[in-house]
Formats: C-alpha cells, structure tokens, sequence
C-alpha cells in the first residue's frame, strides 16, 4: 500500500526522517500531535473547509482545454485551476491549514521562507486574516527579482527578511528561517511551504494539499465516468503534485511529476534533483539532492524561482524509487513553449513552473489515444511571470 | 571511549573545550591553532567539518565554513595526524553535519578516525532517535559519540540522552544558532543540574559563552565550557590584521578568557 507512508519515524521507507538540531525536536513532536489532533477535531475541519470555500474559492474548476486537445490531436486534456484560488495559486491550501493549526496551538507569530513569494504571500494573507504577526525569510537575489511580491507581501501586513547568507536563495532562506524559528521555538510556529522539511512537514503539507485530488477524482467522474488514465504536475519540492498524486496512488491511474530541466541536464543548469540526485540529508529529511561527493550543497537552477530548490520531498523519492510515479524533465525553453500555447489556445496563462507539467502532458498527450484523458496540474497563474517571458521573447527575437 | 578520553576524569575543572573550523584560515594554521589551544590549557578539541547547509550555526561559524570551503572530512582527519605528529595530546572530535558524514560513509569514517588518532563524533542535526546504530558502532570503535540537549529537552528525554551519552555531555546554553550572547536561557541551570544528576560523564556548556564572566560563573555549575564563535571571529580577525603575530595576541586573549591569574578586573 502506498498510502499507509508515513510511518511513526516520519519515513516514507528510506526517506524523510528528523533531521535537526536537538533544540527543535520538541517543536516537532509538539507540532505533530497538535496537527494529528486538529484532524480528528470537527469543528477544526468545519473552519478550515468554510475557509478554503468562502474565502479562496473552492473547489477550483477542472477545465476541458478543448483547442489544445484538438491541436495535439490525442488524449482529451483537462486543467486543474489551481491557479483560480485566491493569492493565485495552490500555496493558499497549505498557509490557510498551517495558520489556522498555529492559531489553535496558541502561537501568535509565523515564520516562513519563500523563493519567487508565493508561498511567502500566501502566509502573509493568511496571518492578515487570521491576525498572526508573519516574518517571511528571502534570499537577497529573490528579494530584488521578485520585488513585487516582496511589497505585496509587506502590504499584506508581513515583515521581509533579506537572507544575505549562503547563495541567497530559497535554500538559505528555509535554512535561515529553520535558524529563527530554532531561537524562538516557544512562541512560534514555522509555516513550510512545500512537502519538506523534518517529519511531520512533510505529512502535513501533503494533506493539507490532497484537496487538489480529492476534487479532481470527483469532478472527473462527473465529466468522463471513469478515472483518468494519466496525471501530470510539476515538482521542485512537490506540493502541488503530491496533494494531486495522492487520492490516486492506489488507482489504476498513470503519475507523471516533471522536474525542471532549466538549461537541459547535459549542462549541469537545472534543478532536476530526483532525474540525477542522490541520497542525503537536507532541511531535515533524508530524500534525493544535487550534491557534491563530499556532501555540499549544489545550488540549482530554473527559468521558474518554484521549482529551484537542491532537493525534492521525501514521499517523492519514495514514489520514484518504487516506481509508483516517473519522473520526468522539461527545460526553460519547452516551459515558455508551452506557456505560451496555452495563453493562445485557452486564454489562460499559466505560471512557469505550471508549464513544466503542461509542456510535459502535451507530449504525451499526443501519443495517446482519443478516448483517453489526462489530467495536468495548473498550479498557479503567470501573471508574476510576465517579466520573464517578456524577457525570454525579447531576446529569442 | 578512548583512553584520551578516560583521561579528562583526572583534569581541573571547568574543562576547556574550544571549537575551530578546519581550513579557516589554512590547514596550516588549523594545526597550529590547534597545538596552541593544547599549550593554552584546552582539554578537548572540536575540529568542525564546513557545511554549505549549517543549520545550528549562527553567523560567525556560517562565514567560517565559506572560507574553509574545501575542505572535507577526509582532509581534516589528515590535519589530526599533523596534529598528532606536533605533540597534541587531548582528544579531538570531530563535528560535522550528517549529510557529509553520510556521503563519505561510515566504514571510511570508522577507517580514517582509527588510522588518524580521532577520539569522537558530534553530529548536531542527527537527534538521538535517528543515531542509535551509529552511537553503537561508535561504542565498538572506542569513539565517543557526543550528544546534546537543549533548554526545550524534556527531563524523560534528558534522562535518556544523559544514560546513552560518551564522552561528556553537550548542553545548549540558548535556544537558536550558536554565536556569542549575553544571557542564557532561563532553564540552563535547571537543564546543568539535571543532567549532572543523570550522568558521571563531564557535563559542558556551549552556545554563546564569550565572556571571561561567562567563563567563571559556567564553570561553576558545569564541567566544562564549549567556546566556538568568539575564537573564531579572534582568530579571524588578528590572522587578518597580522599574519606573522597572530599568535601572541590570541594567547594573551585565550588567557583573559580562561585563566584565573590574568583576570585583572
């Protein structure tokens, strides 16, 4: 059985695990029961269910993409809008159910890193509505590309935190907020954005993200009458694709999670952790890195800030490594292609790191037969990504 | 654990037991510093491996790392051997973060630490759930595996690592990185007494100790005091000024730090 991971040591089989300094290990432990608790509790579930209806708009639509199925001429092509939640994108799953768990743990401060500030805006909205003080850790790079939502999320009511240390990216940003919140334990809680991190992260992001298949299953029932024979989503920690994956894993359904390619693997350039990584330890779960063979750290690469990040979450590794889900990469130029087919085909424009799994389904899309259908994950919307595309075709010209 | 070790039974107390970084500012000077901190009544040394990743570290050992960058655990069991030859005689331990540890793999590991003299292991992101084999196999080698606690341990836990413990006992003083501070956290003397209580093995406090009034007033409720950051950022800042004379102005800095008869104040 492939749902019944993870076990009481946090692992999904060799991966995941607790791997962090002792100060932290009652954090953990307290995080865990608090999490299994609210669970269980009806009145926790009522809350966070009204607010994810009322206040980000689920369920998201599943969208038939008529003109593309027709222009690759093979399986019927459906879209999960995740990109339709509030704050534009899937991230508003996640930072509603971890603020609103922070909230009934009694801690009136989060904590949070972010790489493009999604996750990051995420937190912010959801600690202004929930009325929790946020600081948000930035590696100083991202801090200067994405300088809108670092004011959006200033406007949002958060302090941003540029992370001189390290490469100043989303690494030393989640390392640099894992060092905040290790001297502040008592009082705040660590809202992680993605499925890694020590167990329970991992496991609560995961289920806090499910809502994504769980409403796919459904609604594709209501549409075709039968399960779809192929999912695909994009990966770099992997949330948006393990909430999608795991309703499905016990299903006669087809998983495909698509890494980032960046320049292609041949060049070193991409953050392809699973596709060439291997076994360590980072942020405090054993999984799959890009890594030296003393250990270090490699930095990645992305033409999309949410897929660049050394490693992948532990229940993807799992998953590859037992095969249950292929791993596959696309690079920046096919990720543009297929943004901009889709903004011309749908009239949707999809996020960057969402046209890694869209450049991947058409592909297969077109190999498959008429009456079969594929499922792709719309984790977000591009509008953030408007610069660099703008960029990519003004220098292709 | 090995005789090196056994040995720290016998010593005054509070045992001193600095931290450097292997490779900052050279190999060269790792040694050098080493046979000086030896001279200069250190009782144990904590030779740290650099990390691209260092969770527990706070700035000064973060920047520390980057300029030891290339160095491995490898070269550093080297730089003991050189020790070694140069007269060091207290025990060396090695720190490092697991996932270097785990690349170079423990049969090498166990290999080069018997071939280069190395007397113990610390492992700050491996907690005592996930070491329990590796604590062992340390046990078989005659390495001691350091463990810690911190300020947020509680007493059943504390009491567990306490029983488990090889070598001495690490005790946090603050919560968070480590680097220099001025107070500890309010259950650090609650967090000593315990686990002197739980124990015969030394009990050291590290974190944040900087002060020749830290120095005093931790060595008297503990065995021993770990010193890291305010070394390193010493050490860092007169090699840089002066790198011909280094040395005398940090002996006479480790002697206002740690000796009873230079404390004029």
């Amino acid at each position: 059985m492939q749902t019944t991971y993870p076990d009481l040591k946090g692992r999904f089989g060799q991966f995941g695990g607790r791997y962090v300094p002792e100060t932290l290990m009652f954090a953990l432990e307290e995080l865990e029961e608090a999490f299994n608790l609210a669970m269980e509790d009806e009145d926790f579930l009522e809350e966070l269910d009204h607010e994810l209806t009322h206040y980000s708009g689920r369920p998201t639509p599943l969208t038939y993409a008529e003109n593309s199925t027709k222009r690759f001429g093979g399986a019927r092509i459906y879209l999960k809008r995740e990109d339709l939640n509030h704050t534009g994108a899937h991230k508003i799953n996640n930072a509603i159910g971890q603020v609103l768990l922070a909230k009934r743990m009694g801690k009136s401060k989060v904590v949070a890193e972010t790489g493009a500030g999604q996750h990051g805006v995420a937190v912010a909205t959801a600690c202004a509505r929930y009325g929790l003080s946020c600081k948000v850790f930035m590696g100083e790079e991202d801090v200067e590309r994405q300088s809108l939502n670092v004011f959006r999320m200033k406007l949002l009511g958060a302090e941003v935190i540029s992370v001189q240390s390290g490469s100043k990216t989303l690494k030393d940003a989640t390392n640099e907020a894992i060092r905040y919140w290790a001297g502040a334990v008592q009082d705040t809680f660590y809202c992680i954005g993605s499925v890694v991190g020590p167990h329970p992260y991992p496991y609560i992001v995961r289920n806090l993200q499910r809502i994504i298949g769980v409403e796919t299953k459904q609604q594709h029932h209501t549409l075709e009458e039968k399960l779809p024979d192929r999912i695909v989503a994009c990966v770099g920690g992997g949330s948006n694709a393990m909430g999608m994956f795991h309703p499905f894993l016990e299903d006669k359904v087809d998983l495909i999670g698509v890494e980032a390619g960046g320049h292609g693997i041949e060049t070193g350039e991409h953050a392809a952790s699973i596709t060439t990584g291997s076994i360590g330890v980072l942020h405090g779960a054993m999984t799959f890195l890009n890594q030296d063979l003393n250990g270090q750290i490699i930095e990645p690469y992305s033409i999309s800030a949410g897929l660049d990040y050394p490693g992948v979450g532990p229940e993807h590794a799992f998953l590859s490594d037992s095969k249950r889900v292929i791993y596959k990469t696309i690079t920046d130029d096919e990720a543009v292609e297929a943004l901009i087919i889709l903004s011309e085909e749908e009239g949707i424009l999809p996020a960057i790191e969402s046209a890694h799994a869209l450049a991947q389904a058409f592909k297969e899309a077109a190999e498959m037969e008429q009456n079969q259908s594929i499922v792709v994950c719309l984790s977000g919307r591009g509008d953030k990504d408007v610069g660099t595309i703008m960029k990519v075709m003004e220098g292709s010209q | 654990m090995s005789i090196r070790f056994e040995n720290l039974k016998s010593k005054t107390k509070p045992l001193f037991i600095p931290f450097i970084m292997a490779g900052d500012p050279s190999p060269e000077i790792t040694v050098e510093l080493a046979i000086l901190l030896q001279e200069e009544g250190a009782d144990v040394l904590e030779l740290g491996i650099p990390y691209s990743d260092p969770l527990a570290d706070g700035p000064v050992i973060q920047e520390s790392a980057k300029r030891a960058k290339g160095m491995t655990i490898e070269k550093a069991m080297q730089l003991v051997k050189e020790m070694r030859k140069r007269g060091l005689e207290i025990p060396v331990l090695i720190f490092t973060y697991f996932n270097p540890f785990l690349q170079l793999g423990r049969e090498t590991f166990f290999h080069l630490a018997e071939e280069n003299d190395v007397d113990g292991l610390l492992i700050p992101d491996l907690p005592f759930e996930e070491s329990e084999s590796l604590r062992q196999r340390c046990t078989e080698e005659q390495i001691s595996y350091i463990s810690l606690v911190a300020p947020t341990t509680s007493p059943e836990r504390l009491y567990q690592i306490a029983q488990e413990s090889q070598g001495f006992l690490y005790c946090v003083s603050s919560l968070g990185v480590t680097g220099e501070r001025k107070d500890f956290h309010p259950e650090t003397k609650r967090l000593l007494r315990e686990a002197k209580s739980f124990t015969d093995l030394p009990v050291a406090l590290g974190f944040g100790i900087s002060s020749r009034q830290q120095f005093v007033e931790v060595g008297k409720v503990c065995d021993g005091v770990i010193i890291g950051s305010s070394i390193i950022r010493k050490v860092h800042q007169l090699y840089t000024e002066c790198p011909d004379s280094w040395d005398v102005a940090f002996r006479a800095y480790l002697s206002s730090l740690t000796k009873e008869e230079a404390s004029v104040n």
